[in-house]
């Protein structure tokens, strides 16, 4: 059966390349070189689980998706997947891609999923935007390897609840756990902590609800699922700036760990938002 | 209200560099356009007979003015993404980075504490 060898869960900011890269040295934030120094420590804890397949969760942010039809859940099963949409590149400076997919586990992954009762829509044809770029030019800048991309609806009210993203990712890990393969998977997936877009607490020189940061950190960090469940609402994220629910994928990356504490944390306070860092590596000592 | 409508206007023309240009350069004849020439697409060959803007969804996407547009509950990220995509670059030559998403954040500032209109088509 396929291994998982590590499960990250990552913000996404879609600015770090710019920020840290491509703009020149006068222009860089005070923490550029801070923000590069944790990134590539982040990304050790992927390269030391030495995965062949990528597993990636993210969210369409109106790229490909709209509300005409907007899924709530959804598979990628193509043979490649092309990525970065213009305006992408036009606000964040993003480079495009084309990733392989791995058709295999992808159709593996739908069924089971449908077997457990998630009615994944799924896509022969997908874009793939900066929610799983981002991930990649941090933990995995060759973009070297397949992927299974799945995306979650943080955008489109009413969302599935947060019961339902920890449920997914529960799913996620026992169909990855029966796959029969010698594949080593990492599941790797990126949101948000608190966050303002489009509204007044929007690019503040801190995130917009500290404590809320604060509080979600921890319970990754603890493994605390409970706590998380009992103090997290579709609807009380919002009220932690409107875009908050972009945690919500950093909980299916909770479910597929399970309910374990986190073998790495950090975290960067930065202007507009916090990053978060998270690590698990699950069925013990596989590196 | 056609919140739907209003995010269809906001989603179809910031993915399109051409049609933003147009929409920055004469909003008021790019929403003529928009309307008879996108607004009802469905696919490339059928149509929706049906949506069409109030006179304050109008006035409000001609005007660029994204306080209406959030008070009216168009989508946060539509709105954000598409007026950077318009006033980034001129703001941040003037004043610097950031200085156009600070001061749409300063405008909103009558929001902070209360419950924001509901983005729900």
């Amino acid at each position: 059966m396929a291994t998982l060898t590590a499960v990250l869960a990552t913000t996404h900011h879609p600015f770090y390349l710019k920020l840290t890269h491509l703009d020149p040295p006068e222009k860089r934030i005070p923490q550029a070189a801070e923000w590069v120094r944790k990134v590539e420590a982040y990304r050790e804890t992927l390269t030391a689980a030495r995965p062949d397949v990528l597993v990636m969760i993210g969210a369409d942010h109106f790229h490909q998706f709209f509300l005409d039809n907007y899924p709530q859940f959804l598979i990628g099963k193509a043979p490649k997947y092309d990525a970065t949409f213009y305006n992408e590149i036009r606000e964040f400076s993003l480079p495009t891609y084309t990733l392989d997919g791995h058709e295999e586990l992808s159709q593996f992954m739908l069924e089971g999923l449908i077997d457990r009762g998630f009615d994944m829509s799924m896509s022969n044809e997908l874009k793939i935007d900066h929610s799983i770029i981002c991930p990649i030019i941090t933990t995995r800048p060759d973009a070297d390897l397949p992927i299974v991309p799945i995306y979650t609806n943080i955008f489109v009210p009413p969302l599935p609840t947060p019961k339902r993203f920890w449920d997914l990712g529960r799913a996620i890990r026992e169909i990855i756990d029966d796959f029969p393969s010698d594949l080593r998977v990492a599941a790797v997936g990126s949101g948000h902590l608190s966050l303002e877009l489009g509204g007044p607490r929007q690019f503040e020189e801190h995130g917009p609800d500290p404590e809320f940061d604060r509080r979600a950190i921890g319970w990754l960090a603890d493994g605390d699922i409970e706590g998380l469940l009992e103090n997290v609402t579709r609807e009380n994220l919002g009220t932690s700036g409107n875009a908050t629910h972009g945690f919500l994928d950093l909980v299916t990356m909770f479910g597929i760990a399970g309910p374990e504490k986190a073998a790495y944390v950090d975290e960067l306070d930065l202007f507009h938002t916090r990053e978060a860092y998270i690590t698990w590596y699950p069925n013990g000592a596989v590196l | 209200m056609s919140k739907y409508y209003v995010d269809k206007f906001l989603y179809t023309t910031d993915g399109d560099p051409e049609l933003l240009r147009r929409y920055k350069e004469d909003p008021a004849a790019y929403i003529d356009w928009w309307e008879k020439m996108i607004g009802h697409q469905l696919t490339s060959v059928e149509t929706t007979s049906w949506l069409e803007f109030t006179d304050e969804e109008r006035t409000a996407l001609i005007e660029h003015d994204y306080v209406a547009l959030f008070e009216m509950g168009a989508h946060f990220f539509l709105s954000l993404t598409i007026f950077i995509g318009i006033y980034n670059d001129d703001y941040e030559a003037e004043k610097g980075p950031l200085s156009f998403q600070r001061e749409f954040a300063a405008k909103l500032q009558h929001w902070r504490g209360k419950t924001y209109p509901s983005v729900v088509c």
